[in-house]
């Protein structure tokens, strides 16, 4: 395969955290590393057991394939592969492939002379998962509690959970993450819609420059963040959804058992007006 | 100044943490299939404390009943509802209804010092109907109390009236002009679950030609005909503020009786559900046939501000747990309430 002109310049040794130069080299455009080798094998382990585990399901239905934890009978222990113990083996694999592909970053990150902003960023998606189906379900005390891997089964177990406690829209943490997560599109969408106009003109006009883009936001808005200041903002938006989705979810249950408008009583209770 | 502060800050924090948060072992009981999430998360230091105020007390002995004694009603002058039984029996159940519903008056909270028999005070009217209450709900509603049945003491507790009860409501206060009204809604309301939901959810479904409470379509589009489309955004709040109720009254959240993924779907539901919906029929029947006349018998003070008589609801009986007295049975020692047919 080719090399693109630029691409010279990044193929550059060293930066690795294990391993040293073995996995330093490159398959086609692809750099290869230590956890390449771990990301492709827990991805392909994991992903032929799901196969597996539709093998043995009810369905072929994309949306229906179903597989489930195990009963909370188990507790934290290993269960039977054909009940939940497919889906402990999974998770494993994931955990497995989603921190191999952190370290990645990490590498390249290094490799590149970069910052560590995009595994910080990443690191926070992967905590929120290994949160629902790590944390929360040992801090309750059976892997029972982790979500299906399925389409419409997890969408069934976050409607179930939801309503353990009443109404989630009460959960005070989910408020926030939902709030950054909204906050976070609006964001992409005011700076995806600038770029997009500064850089597409009318015919016979020139590109314009960041300076019209400050204008056009002090304009309508009397402030722009600037070119540098939308992406970290973008990183804080997106990293807090992440962040407070994993809180929200990791006291649903360990840390509070009943319905979530009841928790808010605190507020009811205040010594102002109580 | 620094340390003090910072001191302060560390037990306020705590405080803080104690008054609003719980912490883990917790204990879960599955009620779906496995990874359906339909699953009842309890921490034994809210539960246990609830448990432990629901153990039946002792039962005062049975007397040995001696073959063709005298009866009640025959001793005894008006003996409407208890007269068939064995003086002795009938000394020991009204010694347990005492117990139940007056332990600090005695007596002398429904009889006259004087005469027992006379029906003068306004309590022994209104005890009497509850003991037929009483019977009508062991004997005719099995389909919701199954085999343990109630007594005076599953909802009265040792209290004159019982401590969840309800009555109609005016709304709570607000302000004036335009939020005059709060149509009984958008304040925290403690039997809705702390929700600004529907506060007054019982008048509406709980009494006589109670509001349909299913209010999912049937349908992915709005269809000519079906009633059920035609449920507003209100009537579905207001049907979400009942079930509030129910999962505060019995100490369970929805997936007790519901798989969310449909909740209208009885094939998808624990059997649970089939239990609760023939409550909710008994709860309507008995506000209806029992506890709404009775108004006239009540002084003033017993009713509720727009003149109604206290009626019952879910957490009347339940109070907090799945099964009153968690499932313990009061029948075999006190049998008389549930009479052969």
């Amino acid at each position: 395969m080719a090399m693109l002109n630029f691409e010279r310049k990044y193929r550059v040794r060293g930066g690795t955290l294990i391993g040293g130069d073995l996995f330093d080299f490159w398959v086609g455009p692809f750099w290869v590393g230590f956890f390449g080798v771990t990301t492709i094998f827990f991805s392909i382990i994991g992903t032929a057991l799901l196969a597996y585990g539709a093998a043995i399901g009810d369905t072929w239905n994309i949306w229906r394939i179903n597989i489930a934890p195990p009963d909370l009978s188990y507790g934290l222990a290993f269960a039977p592969l054909k009940e939940g113990g497919l889906w402990q083996i999974v998770t494993i694999c994931a955990c497995g492939a989603f921190i191999s592909w952190t370290l990645r970053q990490v590498e390249i990150s290094r490799k590149l002379g970069m910052g560590y902003h995009i595994p910080v960023a990443y690191s926070f998606a992967v905590l929120a998962y290994i949160t629902l189906v790590v944390v929360r379900p040992v801090l309750l005390g059976a892997w029972g509690h982790g979500f299906p891997y399925g389409i419409l089964s997890h969408l069934d177990w976050v409607s179930n959970v939801g309503y353990q406690f009443l109404h989630f829209h009460y959960n005070p943490a989910h408020m926030l993450a939902v709030t950054f997560f909204f906050t976070n599109a609006l964001a992409l969408s005011l700076h995806g819609g600038l770029v997009l106009s500064a850089t597409n003109p009318p015919a016979g006009q020139k590109v314009k420059t960041p300076e019209h883009e400050d204008t056009y936001f002090r304009d309508i808005i009397g402030y722009s963040i600037g070119t540098l200041g939308i992406h970290r903002l973008g990183m804080f938006l997106a990293v807090s959804a992440a962040f407070w989705s994993a809180v929200c979810i990791v006291i649903s249950g360990p840390f509070w058992t009943r319905g979530w408008p009841e928790w808010w009583n605190w507020w009811l209770e205040l010594p102002i007006w109580s | 100044m620094i340390k003090p502060m910072r001191i302060g800050l560390i037990v306020l924090s705590a405080a803080v943490l104690q008054a609003c948060w719980e912490a883990p072992p917790m204990d879960s009981e599955q009620s779906g299939f496995r990874g359906t999430g339909m699953l009842q998360t309890t921490n034994p230091d809210v539960v246990d404390p609830i448990l432990a105020d629901n153990v039946l007390p002792e039962p005062i002995a049975a007397v040995p009943v001696v073959e063709g004694g005298p009866t009640a009603g025959q001793i005894y002058q008006n003996v409407q509802v208890l007269g068939d039984l064995s003086v002795a029996e009938f000394a020991r159940t009204m010694a347990a209804i005492t117990a139940w519903v007056s332990p600090e008056q005695g007596c002398a909270y429904c009889h006259e010092g004087g005469n027992f028999a006379e029906d003068k005070l306004y309590t022994k009217m209104v005890s009497r109907r509850m003991m037929e209450m009483t019977m009508e709900i062991n004997t005719q509603w099995s389909s919701h109390v199954g085999d343990t049945g109630v007594t005076c003491l599953t909802c009265h507790r040792g209290n004159n009236v019982p401590e969840y009860i309800w009555f109609e409501q005016d709304g709570p206060p607000t302000a004036g002009g335009i939020s005059a009204k709060g149509y009984q809604q958008n304040h925290a309301a403690m039997n809705v679950g702390s929700t600004s939901m529907l506060s007054d959810p019982f008048s509406k479904y709980l009494t006589t030609d109670p509001a349909p409470i299913r209010v999912i379509s049937q349908t992915a589009l709005p269809q000519a005909g079906d009633a059920r489309h035609m449920s507003s955004t209100q009537a579905t709040e207001n049907t979400y503020s009942l079930m509030f109720h129910m999962s505060e009254g019995l100490g369970v959240n929805c997936t007790y009786c519901h798989n969310t993924r449909a909740f209208t779907s009885w094939e998808q539901s624990p059997p649970a559900r089939v239990t609760a919906w023939h409550g909710l029929q008994m709860v309507s029947s008995l506000n209806d046939e029992y506890l709404e006349p009775l108004g006239p018998t009540y002084p003033p003070h017993r009713l509720g501000p727009l003149g109604d008589a206290p009626k019952t609801n879910c957490t009347t009986c339940h109070q907090n747990v799945n099964k009153p007295f968690a499932g313990a049975s009061m029948l075999d020692d006190y049998p008389i309430w549930r009479p052969d047919e």
